[in-house]
Parts: C-alpha cells; sequence; structure tokens
C-alpha cells in the first residue's frame, strides 16, 4: 500500500445488530465490553437502557437496535457494549452501545464507501455515513457523532417531557387513577 | 506558555483580586470619609496596581493608576474632602481597570474612557487647587527652599528579581524625584561559584535631596516593602556653608546601623580618624562590614522566619484532581470493607478499620480545603445594590450577616449570577420610591438584608427586603393572561407565588434594562436546581418578600441511606430523612389502598418507587416493606423501598448530558462491589408525584 492510500484509508469496527452489518469509524471507539450489569435509569425513553460501571465511571449505554428502530432481540453471549467517546454540545462523553455481536477490524479505503441510499434499507438512514462492502456482505458504516447527536437528545427531552407509548402506559396501568397520589401535600 | 505569559498571568490574577479589595474600600469609604485607614489602604492598592501593572507591560492601568494616585494624594493631603461624585468617579475607575485588564491591549474604547475620567479628575484637581495652593504653599515642585535631604538604604530581598522586579525601574523612579546619588553595594555577592544568576545581592544605599514627602519615597518601594528592608531617614538640613557641623563618618555609620558606636570607638582607636562627610557610602573596610552583615544577617533572618507566609495558591483543576482521587479512594475503601467482612480474618480486620477513619478523615479535609466563606461573594453585591438604587431613583442599603458561612467553591461561583438576579428583583420590583415608602410609613431608607446559615446538611442563603411585598392579584391575572393557570383555578398564595419562577412570566408592563424581561427567576430557579438546591418564597403585602436559597454544603460526597427495591439500589440523601417505618399489608388494606400511611396520629403520603419507578411489575413482592420518611421544607412523603441496607457515603457521580432530564434522580454513585446506585432527588420526586396527581385530577 502506497503513502496515499493509507492516508485514504480508515479503519472500522465491524458489528451486527439484528443481520446486518455495521461499521464504526475506529477512532472513536475506546474499547469492547461483554454484556455488563446495567442499573436502569427509571422514566427516561426504553431506548436508554441505563448506566453502567467503567472502571469507577459512570457510562450511559444505548439501545442501538432501538435506537434504529430494529426491533429488539434477545441476549446471547456474543451481545456486548462498544464504549465510544465522542463529542457533545462541546463536552467529552463516553458512551457505551449495545450490539449483537463485534466482528473485526476492518481497512476501508474512502474511495470504496458510497452515499447512503435514500431508500430500500429498512432502518433511520440520518445516523449513516456511507454504505461499504466486505466480501458481497453490504456494510452500513455509521456516523456516530450523529448516533448520539444533539438533536437525538432533544427528541429524549420531548419524549422525557412528554412521555407517551408503553412507559407511560406501563405506569399508569400499575397506578389505579385517583388512588395513588391522593393526600398529597396541597402545597409543595 | 511563555514565561512572560505567565507573568502577565500571574499578575491579571493579582489585579483582580485587588480591584476586589479596591472596590471594598471605596465603598466603606464612602460611609466612613474621614477613615485615614482606608485612604492608606486604597494607596497601598492603587500602588501595587500601578507598580507591578508597569512592570508587566500594562503600562495603560499603570499611567492611569499614577493619576488617580495624584488625585487621592488631595484626599490624602487634607486638601480634599470625600464626596459622593469622588466616590462615583472611583468605581468608574475600578470598573475602566477591570476592563483594561480583560481586553489586556489598548483599545481605544478604554483609553477613551480613561480621557473622560482623568479629564474630570483634572477638573477637580483644578478646581481645588487654585484655592488651596497659595494656602499650604508646598504644591510648586520648584521651590528650593522646600527641599529636604533623606538617605535611603535600599536591600531589597534576594527573591525579588524572581518576581518579575527589576530593581533598576525603582532606582529610576528614585531618580526622578530630585537631586540623587545612589551607589550599589557589591559586599553582599557571593564569589562566582556561588552565585545564583536569579537573586539580588546587591543592595543600594542612596542620598536624595527632593521636595517629595517622606510617604512618598516610602511609596516608591511600597509593594517591594514586606521582603525588602528600605530604610529611610531624613537628614538634618545644614545649611552647606556651616562645614563645621558636617557629620563624622562613623556617626553616619552609627545612624545607618552598620556598625554599633563601640564598634565605632573600637576601630577609632585603631585607627585615625576617618574622614569628612560623604554623601555616597561605602567607604569602610570589608572586615568591618563583614561583621555588621552578620549582625544584620542574624536579625535579617528573624524576619523573614516571621513573615513566611501561611497560605498557597493551587489551582483549582489541583484541587478537583485530589477531590477526585479521594472520591475513587473512598469507593475503594467501601470495596475493601465488604471483603474484610466476607473473609472474618482478624489481622486485616483492624487496618482495614483504621484505614476507613483515615480515609474518612481525609475526605473530611479535602471537602474543607474546597469550602470557601460566602463574604467573598457578598462584599461584591454592595457595589450592585448602590449603583442600582441610584439609577432607580431608590434607596436602599444592603446588610449582610453570616457572610462566614462555608460553601463549597463551585456553588459560590454558580450561585453568584442568581443571586445577582434576585438582588436586582428586590430592588426594582420590592424596594419602593422614597416618596411611596413615606406614605407606607416605612423608613425611607429600605433594607435588603442578606444572609447565609448553616441547617444541618444545607446552607441556607436568604434574599430579605422590606419593600412592597408581591402582589396576588396581579401575579394571578398575569398567569391566566399567559395561560400558566386557568380562571376558575383556586390556588394557595404559595401556588401563586411560585408563578413568577415559570419561564417567560414577568409582571412589569415596562421592560427596564434591570428586570422585567421574566427571564430572571425561571434562570435562577434552574440553575439552583442544578446545583441540588431549592429555591422558595415568602411575601406579605407592604411588608417584603423573602426569598431562601437551600444548597447542599458540597457537591462532590454525600450521607445517604442506601435501600434497595427489587434489584436497585436507592441512595436516598441522609438530609432529608427522618425516620424509617415499616410498611405492612395490613397497614395497606387499612387505608383502603389509599397512598398514605398514619404516623403518630399524622396523615403521610407516600409514594412506591417501585409502581414511580416501573419497576418488575409493580407487584408488591414482599409483606413488609419500609418507608422512609423524607421530610422537604416542613412537607413529608413517605418513600415505599424493599428493603433498607444502611448508612452510605456517596461519592456522587453525574449521569452524564443523555441523563439530563431524569425526574427524581440526582445522580449515581458506585458501591462496594462495583453495581451502581442512583441517587434519589427527594425534592423533585415530590414535585413530580404532585404534578402527576394533578394531571390525573384533569384526566378524570
Amino acid at each position: 500500500m502506497n503513502q496515499a492510500a493509507i492516508a485514504n484509508t480508515d479503519q472500522y469496527l465491524t458489528f451486527t445488530l439484528g443481520d446486518e452489518l455495521f461499521a464504526a469509524e475506529i477512532s472513536k471507539i475506546r474499547e469492547v465490553l461483554d454484556y455488563p450489569t446495567i442499573t436502569k435509569v427509571p422514566r427516561m425513553p426504553s431506548y436508554l437502557l441505563g448506566v453502567t460501571n467503567l472502571r469507577d465511571n459512570v457510562v450511559p449505554v444505548i439501545d442501538m437496535r432501538q435506537k434504529f428502530g430494529l426491533s429488539s432481540a434477545e441476549r446471547t453471549v456474543d451481545t456486548c457494549v462498544v464504549i465510544v467517546e465522542t463529542e457533545l454540545e462541546g463536552e467529552q462523553i463516553t458512551i457505551g452501545c449495545l450490539a449483537d455481536s463485534v466482528k473485526e477490524v476492518l481497512d476501508l479505503p474512502r474511495d470504496q464507501i458510497e452515499p447512503p441510499p435514500r431508500m430500500g434499507l429498512d432502518l433511520n438512514t440520518d445516523f449513516l455515513k456511507g454504505m461499504g462492502k466486505q466480501g458481497d456482505k453490504f456494510l452500513l458504516i455509521l456516523n456516530m457523532d450523529k448516533v448520539l447527536s444533539s438533536k437525538e437528545l432533544r427528541l429524549v427531552k420531548e419524549t422525557a417531557e412528554n412521555p407517551s407509548g408503553d412507559e407511560s402506559e406501563a405506569a399508569d396501568g400499575d397506578n389505579s387513577e385517583g388512588s395513588v397520589n391522593q393526600g398529597l401535600p396541597d402545597e409543595l | 506558555m511563555s514565561r512572560e505569559e505567565k507573568f502577565r498571568d500571574a499578575f491579571r490574577e493579582e489585579a483582580i483580586e485587588l480591584l476586589v479589595q479596591l472596590e471594598e474600600v471605596v465603598l466603606s469609604l464612602e460611609h466612613e470619609p474621614k477613615s485615614q485607614e482606608l485612604i492608606h489602604r486604597l494607596f497601598r492598592i492603587m500602588h501595587t496596581i500601578k507598580g507591578s501593572g508597569s512592570m508587566f507591560g500594562f503600562s495603560e492601568i499603570a499611567d492611569f493608576t499614577h493619576h488617580l494616585e495624584n488625585a487621592l494624594d488631595l484626599v490624602r493631603l487634607g486638601k480634599h474632602s470625600i464626596t459622593p461624585e469622588f466616590i462615583n468617579l472611583l468605581l468608574c475607575s475600578r470598573d475602566l481597570m477591570q476592563e483594561m485588564l480583560d481586553t489586556n491591549s489598548q483599545s481605544l474604547e478604554t483609553s477613551e474612557q480613561a480621557d473622560r475620567i482623568l479629564t474630570t479628575l483634572k477638573g477637580w484637581q483644578g478646581q481645588r487647587l487654585p484655592e488651596k495652593v497659595p494656602a499650604s504653599g508646598s504644591q510648586t515642585k520648584s521651590e528650593p527652599s522646600d527641599q529636604v535631604a533623606y538617605r535611603l538604604r535600599i536591600k531589597l530581598g534576594p527573591n525579588v528579581m524572581a518576581g518579575g522586579l527589576d530593581p533598576l525601574c525603582l532606582l529610576q523612579e528614585l531618580h526622578s524625584m530630585g537631586e540623587c546619588a545612589i551607589s550599589a553595594q557589591t559586599d553582599l555577592v557571593p564569589p562566582l561559584s556561588e552565585i545564583d544568576p536569579e537573586l539580588c545581592y546587591f543592595y543600594w544605599d542612596a542620598a536624595i535631596n527632593t521636595t517629595a514627602s517622606l510617604e512618598d519615597l516610602r511609596g516608591i518601594f511600597l509593594f517591594v516593602e514586606d521582603e525588602s528592608r528600605i530604610s529611610i531617614t531624613r537628614l538634618e538640613h545644614d545649611p552647606p556653608e556651616d562645614a563645621l557641623n558636617h557629620k563624622k563618618l562613623g556617626e553616619i555609620l552609627v545612624e545607618r546601623g552598620d556598625i554599633s558606636e563601640e564598634q565605632v570607638r573600637n576601630v577609632l582607636a585603631r585607627q585615625k580618624r576617618v574622614g569628612e562627610l560623604m554623601v555616597e557610602a561605602g567607604f569602610i573596610s570589608q572586615d568591618k562590614v563583614d561583621s555588621a552583615l552578620v549582625e544584620q544577617k542574624i536579625v535579617g533572618d528573624l524576619r523573614n522566619s516571621s513573615l513566611q507566609s501561611n497560605t498557597i495558591r493551587v489551582s483549582t483543576e489541583k484541587l478537583d484532581r485530589l477531590m477526585n482521587l479521594v472520591g475513587e479512594m473512598v469507593i475503594t475503601q467501601a470495596q475493601l470493607n465488604q471483603v474484610s467482612n466476607q473473609c472474618q480474618i482478624q489481622d486485616i480486620a483492624s487496618p482495614v478499620e483504621n484505614m476507613e477513619r483515615l480515609t474518612n478523615e481525609l475526605r473530611d479535609c479535602t471537602l474543607n480545603i474546597r469550602m470557601l466563606p460566602v463574604e467573598v461573594t457578598f462584599n461584591k453585591f454592595r457595589r450592585l445594590v448602590r449603583d442600582l438604587t441610584a439609577s432607580l431613583g431608590k434607596n436602599a442599603d444592603l446588610v449582610t450577616q453570616g457572610g462566614e458561612t462555608e460553601l463549597d467553591k463551585t456553588v459560590i461561583e454558580r450561585i453568584h449570577d442568581p443571586l445577582i438576579h434576585l438582588i436586582r428583583n428586590s430592588i426594582d420590583h420590592g424596594i419602593e420610591t422614597p416618596e411611596e415608602r413615606r406614605k407606607a410609613g416605612k423608613p425611607e431608607k429600605g433594607t435588603i438584608r442578606l444572609t447565609a446559615g448553616q441547617s444541618g446538611g444545607e446552607v441556607i442563603i436568604s434574599i430579605e427586603d422590606d419593600g412592597a411585598g408581591l402582589n396576588r392579584n396581579e401575579i394571578r391575572a398575569k398567569g391566566i393572561e399567559q395561560n400558566l393557570i386557568n380562571e376558575s383555578d383556586t390556588l394557595s398564595d404559595a401556588q401563586i407565588y411560585n408563578l413568577i419562577f415559570k419561564p417567560g412570566f414577568s409582571t412589569v408592563s415596562t421592560v427596564t434594562d434591570v428586570s422585567g424581561r421574566g427571564v430572571g427567576m425561571d434562570i435562577v430557579k434552574r440553575e439552583i436546581t442544578r446545583l441540588r438546591g431549592s429555591v422558595s418564597l415568602e411575601s406579605k403585602r407592604n411588608q417584603g418578600t423573602r426569598i431562601s436559597i437551600h444548597l447542599p454544603l458540597t457537591l462532590a460526597i454525600i450521607e445517604g441511606l442506601l435501600t434497595v427495591t427489587e434489584t436497585n439500589h436507592y441512595v436516598i440523601p441522609l438530609t432529608f430523612i427522618q425516620e424509617c417505618i415499616e410498611l405492612t399489608s395490613r397497614d395497606i388494606s387499612r387505608t383502603h389502598g389509599r397512598h398514605v400511611i398514619q404516623l403518630r396520629g399524622e396523615t403521610i403520603p407516600y409514594i412506591r418507587l417501585r409502581e414511580f419507578f416501573a419497576l418488575g411489575h409493580g407487584q408488591q413482592k414482599y409483606d413488609v416493606e419500609y418507608v422512609v420518611i423524607a421530610v422537604v421544607e416542613g412537607k413529608r412523603l413517605g418513600l415505599v423501598v424493599d428493603h433498607i441496607i444502611g448508612d452510605h457515603q456517596a461519592v456522587i457521580k453525574s449521569l452524564g448530558k443523555m441523563y439530563e432530564h431524569t425526574e427524581g434522580i440526582s445522580g449515581a454513585t458506585i458501591l462496594g462491589d462495583g453495581t451502581i446506585a442512583l441517587i434519589l432527588d427527594v425534592r423533585q420526586l415530590m414535585e413530580c408525584a404532585r404534578r402527576e396527581e394533578a394531571e390525573m385530577f384533569i384526566r378524570v
């Protein structure tokens, strides 16, 4: 490989979500963990799985399947958490991303990456940086910054403020209405 | 960062502190205009700014300060008393200097402002001078009969050059004050092999004929005074023709303290009489100098050791790092305790126990380092109140209390802006104009009381004014207008008052530059909530308003009660906990499934974390559960958990940006076995539960 080729090649970590093969720039990835104990943070959108203890640091974990609108899967021996380092609103953050399995580290020349197709994929293409090929398999290259972008966070905020969907229903279902909070002090 | 930049930064830091002091002094001076001590302090501060400013290339500031000093000199000499205009001028100047420091370069704007202030100053001086000067007659510099001779020995501390000071500057300044002869003394310079090039080994003897006063001469050395030894003596003014009265060299040396009279006598016994008076010194032989030096050195050492400062400056980053390390140590300690308990080995138990005690002490010490008295912040508000009341045509005093109360440095820094907002509001909306106050039968001068105090694990800062109080009806009307409440709602006073914390709420129809834009209060509330604190408000019509801010003592480590619900651990801050009681299924059936318990005749509502957080399937799992009774500002709420484990030192870890909008959770902590426990935000839980209850009523 000549120098120009090296300069134009990026390394990617590939992993699977369901049947799809995904790739993320290796420079953003700190490490890959076995499925850790995850402590759920209540009353948050379900794709925010909770937090885990990474060498005495509290690191949030997100479920990429839910994030990309794929159906959720059973946990297997291969399930793992990819620790990603990125910047969010100017702040350096570390986030764990749940993946079904991690495959390999791959060199991909830039000219072999194509822009993502507008349609035909069964998932939200906003997070994609492009498409690559490995043998005869397609590779969906993720833009990790976008995956964890502030626009997405705003979504989280909205969801948190107007809890809708299964979460709030579950909560409401449990509380036989009217009885739950009766007798709470009037003035707080 | 280059060496020079480092010095400049150091100067800037120092100067900012000095400007804060300056402001304080000026404001005190306003109340006691006669105080000589304050004027002297003012001088000292200005001189330090001027001196170090010119040294580090902040010539603009140095020049400006120089002119200010001149003006101030008139006051010091009693040629003019301190007027409100003069105080204003000083304060403006202070602000300008701050600006100069911030911009760091000669911007047009600041130099224009400087010109303006200086012109005012000059006008002021010019106005006073002509009528005063003839009376005292000592201002004209060319008057030779006013000249006085001084003798100086300038012995700078060996480290002055390390501080960036060029001794030459001092000497030049001295030189510019009059006819002057300076000679350098080299006898302290060690052999070449022992020389540390960064130390100052020289000292200087000088004789000067000047119109300047002793004070002025001292002034030159004002900011090296602490580490240096400067002796200035006034020489008797001998008419030159009276040659017979000239002093002997020996006498001069004795006077200067170089040698004792006895030594002189000894010397004189061995030697011929010393020659005629010489103005320049340095004419005695080496061994005599040496003996005198030994004596001086001993005295000097004594002096230096007593002057050793007992504070040091440490960067906040270093402190933060220390805090993090201690935090991790506390966590590891918890792990160690757990292991030791499991092993049941006597030999290990005792050192682990000792270790735990040390860790706790270390933690307390480290937390303590970060604590600062809130006074720092309080003092800045005196100026704010003064300026604001003046610009609004009101009259109010700021009274502070409990300034010695300590708070974490970060909290103090972040509480500053919210407090500004609150004080502004008090002045703008609270305190009435003097006429209104007179009509209401109150003293014309309003009072704003800023108090701080500690209560349990919290610090309470309150801002109280004796103004008009909140107008319930007006707020209600505005609330309806802005769709925050409904016409038909019956609300308590507290609920209505709380409307002012809503974003965009403002009752003032005209927006002033002080307040009225309706952005203040919600920002205040948000910032304080972010510090894990809370705001509450009391108000009485025509009697005033009091806003209390409750803040946690520290942001880093809290004492909490560790509880378990389902498989999750929750830490409830101990500050809020009143007691824990059992909750049996019998208790539940007795209240017909309502979420209340009877405790010593009182009915207390509770929420079940299992349901509230949608844990497990929301089903009760155990026959006996536990209720932790929490108290927030007098209101009680029970939190139902499965088990209570016990006391826990929680090192607070933030959940990060992704979890910024959690409800009822303020952070996380790591337990001994590595699992994460969430820290409950009791206050938020209470609000949250209440809000949901209200929503439910609407739906029904």
